[in-house]
């Protein structure tokens, strides 16, 4: 057991416009979760304490917050990883709806316009059974399956700091997976979103998206093959 | 003020089971999906390991083989019609999914890939088979994602971050929801000619578990309440391994790729219970003999887990792989990359060089809102309520019976989610809208404004973890009369103390102290059902184990358990005792054996 201090911003509408800090001080494991942490406040301490939770082991991607300056899920940063006083605040360049929790329907409606679902006009094969795909055909947009839609990407990105009408990296990823699964036919729809104004070129390979991703996804690896697949005009 | 909404269906929650059915339902009618959290965070999203269906893309197989490792593995208490249905329709289900463009792993000739699970077997029980399709170890992730994009693609209406306060049953018709908007605390009212719950399960009610924060059944408690029953409440599933003291799970797929559990002693001590399938037995089994070898003073350190073991070494050495062929570090990355990331984050294990310290973990309610082969709900044995159906794991078919196969909650959802989804498109082109009460929604205001405003002592969180205690101490994978007893009498007590609780938060916005206040009252009805509904049973059957009834009685006890609430008709926490009534089930293909592995 050591002794840690949470400080963490809070805002309630309700309650007065200004954000302020509450500072809590706590006995806690070096194996246990800042989402534990934020638990017991809310617990044992403040009730009116709010945060977005669910899985509390890193799937399900509500807990994107701002821990010690970077944006990571609190279910997924252990108390050891951090020092004895840690800083917790909601994601930047959303709006903050009342303490750790921010408006996220921009985030969903930005999802939406690259159309993040399978487009395909041809019919499935006759015998009713799967369309086939090489292990390699998978492979080339396995990683961009993994996200989760958590936000922390879009919310470390200074381009989306910049300009919150950018799509952001999220979106991307979401394009990413589609353009390049060899089933999909609507890579050219997906590329004329991607490539509007406030499309990829928006994207100054900052890597601030690659580090914050928590499911180690190559944000900008991905963001630079949708890129070039604008550029050269071919999904490969 | 209280918004007014009218569709003419109304789902309540949006995993996998509920977005399933809204595509259905959409495709015949309008449809409007409340749900808890935003979709993409539903537990769903949480599964591991695979999907079963009998593609026999690897190897033979048959769905009258998956079949009956469904009913075996469920003890003998599934409805085998409603099985002979999961195991015929899960194909088609998958290629479904498929061709919705979820993204299944694949083999060299293209085909979906698929890999062995517990208790699901080749030739009626002579040995694993490879039936599961997945996505590495991230298979529930890709059906929510892919169930989600679809809604999407479909334009569903979605109410998200909106928690449901009330189902409006009257006169066994449904008519409604009544739910809180949870970033502005209004209510809303939702007239619908039909309504289907998929709000999962609620293993928040135990404290070691798999399941998330928000599994805590509010729409299953609100049916009890209104009285209607729910069925085989006794049958939690805990899984074998969860990790050590957080309950997180690590997937049977593990051991599905030739990992194995070992105790205290380094011996792989299923070879004395389970001989055939050993690291592949069903869950309940495997669960059991855990705390067997712990109680015999045999666990790590004399403590009370014992090791999962994936070294590469370790599965070479047993040629417990499938096939016995040999395996390296670099594929058991690439197929349980997940799994082998919670390890190292949350145990600072390096699952390739050391063992993993697991134990059992609460993962899976058996048991729910009974409902028929297409998600109409049950008031009784044998009739139904008019407009009102559920799916997936709220729900109980019961095609898991006393004890769900690893790979079948999914099967269900998808299969049940499927056919429920139908039936209300169906139900709702032919139904009229029945009227509302007047001032529907009063009963679950004023609840909730009593709640908001209480200032009695009793934190929620302090009752919370002595309920969670009781559970799994006394209703747990052993249980026996006088713990039961001593269960039920704290939850009794524990919801005379929820009379007296006090919240900080008195806001509108975001009041998730409310919420979770609220929350505690649904665990707190449906644990008392749960216990009082083990504690009639006398017998041990799958996932119920009684050490003062060892045995399986099917004389006695072939037959589902109903549990009603024996007064009034409420939408706070019941104060009545449980009721019971039986009801058969369903035996076609397979007479219950003795179930051995």
């Amino acid at each position: 057991m050591a002794k840690v201090t949470l400080k963490i911003k809070r805002y309630d509408p309700e309650r007065e416009p200004a954000s302020w800090w509450s500072e809590h001080a706590l006995e806690a494991e070096p194996s246990e979760r800042v989402l534990d942490l934020l638990n017991r406040v809310k617990w044992e301490q403040d009730g009116t304490l709010s945060f977005r939770r669910s899985c509390g082991h890193g799937i399900c991607g509500s807990d994107s917050m701002r821990i010690d300056g970077a944006n990571r899920l609190a279910c997924k940063t252990l108390v050891s990883e951090l020092g004895s006083a840690i800083t917790i605040e909601p994601l930047l360049g959303m709006r903050v709806q009342k303490d750790l929790i921010v408006d996220l329907e921009p985030f969903f409606a930005a999802y939406r316009t690259v159309k993040p679902y399978f487009i395909s006009n041809a019919p499935p094969p006759p015998d009713g059974r799967e369309r086939l795909q090489t292990p390699a055909q998978r492979l080339r947009f396995d990683d961009t399956t993994k996200c989760i839609l958590c936000a922390c990407c879009t919310a470390s990105c200074p381009s989306f700091w910049a300009s919150s009408e950018y799509i952001g990296p999220a979106s991307i990823v979401q394009a990413h997976r589609f353009i390049f699964d060899s089933r999909d036919e609507g890579a050219g729809e997906r590329l004329q979103v991607a490539g509007e104004t406030m499309g990829v070129w928006r994207c100054h390979t900052a890597f601030n998206c690659t580090l914050a991703c928590p499911r180690g996804i190559n944000i900008t690896q991905a963001i630079g093959e949708v890129k070039r697949a604008l550029a050269t005009g071919r999904v490969e | 003020m209280t918004h007014h909404h009218q569709f003419d269906a109304v789902i309540v929650g949006a995993g996998g089971a509920g977005l399933m059915a809204a595509l259905q339902a959409a495709r015949l009618t309008n449809v409007a999906v409340i749900s808890k959290m935003y979709p993409t965070r539903s537990h769903t999203g949480t599964a591991q390991g695979g999907i079963a269906a009998p593609l026999g893309n690897m190897e033979e197989d048959h769905w009258e083989w998956y079949m009956y490792d469904t009913v075996k593995g469920g003890d003998y208490l599934v409805d085998q019609d409603a099985a002979e249905i999961l195991a015929r329709e899960s194909v088609e289900a998958i290629y479904e999914l498929e061709h919705m463009g979820l993204p299944f792993d694949r083999t060299e000739e293209g085909r979906i890939e698929q890999r062995r699970f517990g208790g699901h077997t080749r030739d009626y029980g002579k040995g694993p088979v490879m039936r599961s399709c997945k996505s590495a170890d991230r298979t529930g992730h890709m059906i929510l994602q892919t169930l989600y994009q679809n809604c999407i693609k479909h334009n569903v209406r979605f109410f998200d971050e909106f928690f449901v306060a009330d189902v409006l049953v009257h006169d066994g018709v449904a008519r409604g929801v009544v739910a809180v908007e949870i970033a502005t605390g209004e209510l809303h009212l939702f007239h619908a000619k039909a309504v289907l719950l998929a709000s999962g399960g609620f293993g928040r009610m135990f404290a070691v578990t798999s399941n998330a924060h928000s599994l805590t059944g509010e729409p299953v408690a609100a049916l009890y309440r209104r009285g209607l029953p729910l069925e085989d409440m006794e049958f939690f599933q805990f899984h074998p391994t969860g990790i050590y003291k957080m309950g997180i799970l690590l997937s049977e797929a593990a051991r599905g790729e030739g990992g194995v559990l070992l105790n205290g002693r380094g011996e792989r001590f299923l070879e004395n219970y389970v001989p055939t399938l050993m690291d592949l037995a069903p869950r309940d089994m495997l669960s059991r003999f855990i705390y067997q070898e712990v109680a015999a003073g045999r666990g790590v350190d004399g403590k009370d887990y014992v090791y999962l073991d994936i070294r590469p070494e370790t599965i070479n050495r047993y040629g417990s792989a499938p096939g016995g062929r040999t395996v390296t570090a670099a594929e058991l990355e690439e197929k349980l990359p997940d799994i082998i990331e919670m390890m190292r984050v949350y145990m600072g294990v390096e699952p390739m060089r050391e063992p993993v310290p697991i134990q059992p973990t609460a993962h899976y309610a058996m048991g729910g809102i009974p409902t028929d082969n297409d998600g109409r709900v049950l008031a009784g044995p044998a009739h139904t309520v008019s407009g009102l159906y559920a799916a997936g794991e709220c729900a109980c078919v019961s095609v898991h019976g006393a004890n769900r196969l690893g790979t079948n909650s999914l099967v269900d959802l998808v299969v049940f989610g499927r056919r429920g989804g139908k039936a209300l498109g169906e139900f709702c082109r032919r139904a009229d809208y029945a009227p509302l009460p007047p001032q529907a929604e009063a009963e679950a205001q004023g609840a909730l404004a009593e709640l908001r405003a209480s200032r009695g002592r009793e934190r929620v969180g302090t009752l919370r973890s002595e309920l969670q205690r009781v559970m799994m101490d006394k209703v747990g994978v052993f249980r026996k009369a006088a713990g039961m007893r001593e269960a039920l009498s704290t939850v009794r007590a524990l919801k005379e103390r929820y009379t007296q609780i006090g919240l900080d938060d008195r806001g509108g916005t975001f009041n998730t102290d409310l919420l979770e206040a609220f929350e505690l009252g649904a665990l707190l009805d449906l644990a008392e059902v749960t216990a009082a509904s083990a504690l009639q049973r006398t017998e041990s059957r799958g996932a119920q184990y009684r050490d003062d009834f060892p045995e399986r009685d099917d004389t006695h006890w072939l037959k589902h358990t109903l549990a009603y609430c024996s007064e009034g008709a409420s939408v706070r926490p019941t104060r009545g005792e449980v009721r019971f009534e039986a009801k058969p089930v369903v035996v076609t293909r397979f007479e219950p054996k003795p179930r051995t592995y």
